[in-house]
C-alpha cells in the first residue's frame, strides 16, 4: 500500500530538480519558465496526495486553481519572451540589463 | 502491492523526464520531455484518485500550455551556444542547492508526517464520509461551484486577463503594410479629398 511519505519525497526530488534548473540554466528564460511548471508541478504533487490521504476534496480545488494561475502565466511570460525577442534578439537573460542604474 | 509497482515505475519515469528537461541542450528536447513529465504526473494523480485533475492536467498542460512553449521555441531562432555557457560553472552550486533541499525535505518527511501519521482519525473519517459520494469529479463540483463559486469566477477573469495581456503584448501594427481603415473612409468628406481650383481659361495662340 502506497504511503503519504512516497509521494511526499517524489515531490520533493521533483521540487529540487526544478530547483537546480533554474540554477543551471540561468541564461535561457525559456528553461527557466519550464523549471517553475516544474516547481508548481510538484507543489501540486503535495496537494494531491494530502487530499488523497486525508480524503479531503479541497487539496484538488487549490490544484485547479493553480493550474489555472500556472496556464495564465506561463501564457503572458512567453509573449513577454517573445517580444523581447522581437527587440533584442536574444533571450539571454544576463543580456536584459537595460535598467541597470 | 501493484499499486507500489506502478507508482515507483511512473515516479522513475517523471524524474528521469525531469532531469531531462533541466540537462538538455537543445530547448525543444527541454520542453518534450516536459511533456512527458506532464503525461506521468497525470498518470500519478490518477493512482491517487485525482481524475479530474489527471486529465485535466493532459489537457490543459500537454494540450495547450506545452504546444505554446514548442510553438516559442521553435518560432525564436535561439543561438544554443551562448545560453549554454556558464551551464559546467553552476553545475556545482545547482546540484549543492538541490541535494540540501533534497535532504531537507526528506528529513521533514521522515521525521513528521511519515508512513501517514497525518491524524489518521481525521483522514478515517473523511475517508468514510466520501467514499459513498460517488465519483471524483462530482465531488470536486459540487465544492467549486458552491463554497469556491468566488474564487472560481475570479479564476475565470485571470485567464480573461491573461488572453488580453498576450495578446496586446504580442500584438504590433506594421508601417509597411498596407491596410485598409474602414472607419477614416467613411468619415471622409468632399473637402478632404475634391479641390475645386478656379482658373481662366486657356486661349490657344497658335491656330
Amino acid at each position: 500500500m502506497l504511503a503519504l511519505s512516497d509521494y511526499l519525497a517524489l515531490s520533493a526530488l521533483l521540487f529540487a530538480i526544478g530547483m537546480a534548473g533554474i540554477f543551471l540554466n540561468r541564461k535561457n528564460a525559456i528553461v527557466l519558465l519550464m523549471s517553475i511548471e516544474l516547481i508548481l508541478l510538484a507543489v501540486n504533487f503535495n496537494f494531491i496526495a494530502f487530499s488523497h490521504f486525508l480524503g479531503d476534496i479541497h487539496g484538488q480545488v487549490f490544484v485547479f486553481f493553480i493550474l489555472t494561475v500556472a496556464a495564465a502565466e506561463s501564457a503572458i511570460g512567453l509573449a513577454i519572451l517573445v517580444v523581447l525577442f522581437r527587440n533584442r534578439d536574444t533571450i539571454n537573460v544576463g543580456d536584459l540589463d537595460s535598467m541597470r542604474g | 502491492m501493484i499499486e507500489k509497482v506502478i507508482f515507483y515505475v511512473f515516479a522513475a519515469i517523471l524524474l528521469m523526464a525531469a532531469m531531462l528537461v533541466i540537462t538538455a541542450r537543445n530547448p525543444v528536447h527541454s520542453a518534450l520531455s516536459l511533456v512527458l513529465a506532464f503525461f506521468t504526473s497525470a498518470a500519478l494523480w490518477l493512482l491517487a484518485e485525482a481524475e479530474f485533475l489527471g486529465i485535466a492536467l493532459v489537457l490543459v498542460y500537454v494540450g495547450a500550455v506545452m504546444v505554446l512553449f514548442l510553438f516559442v521555441v521553435m518560432m525564436l531562432d535561439i543561438n544554443i551556444s551562448v545560453i549554454r555557457e556558464g551551464f559546467a560553472r553552476y553545475l556545482p552550486l545547482g546540484a549543492l542547492v538541490g541535494v540540501v533541499m533534497v535532504l531537507q525535505m526528506l528529513l521533514v518527511i521522515g521525521a513528521g508526517v511519515g508512513e501517514g501519521q497525518v491524524s489518521l482519525a481525521l483522514a478515517d473519517a473523511a475517508a468514510a464520509e466520501t467514499a459513498g459520494e460517488g465519483n471524483n469529479i462530482r465531488l470536486l463540483g459540487s465544492v467549486l461551484y458552491t463554497v469556491y463559486v468566488y474564487p472560481f469566477e475570479l479564476a475565470a477573469i485571470v485567464l480573461l486577463l491573461a488572453i488580453i495581456a498576450a495578446i496586446m503584448l504580442t500584438h504590433r501594427r506594421r508601417a509597411d503594410t498596407k491596410h485598409q481603415d474602414i472607419s477614416a473612409q467613411v468619415r471622409t468628406r468632399k473637402d478632404d479629398r475634391l479641390r475645386l481650383v478656379r482658373m481662366p481659361s486657356e486661349v490657344d495662340d497658335e491656330r
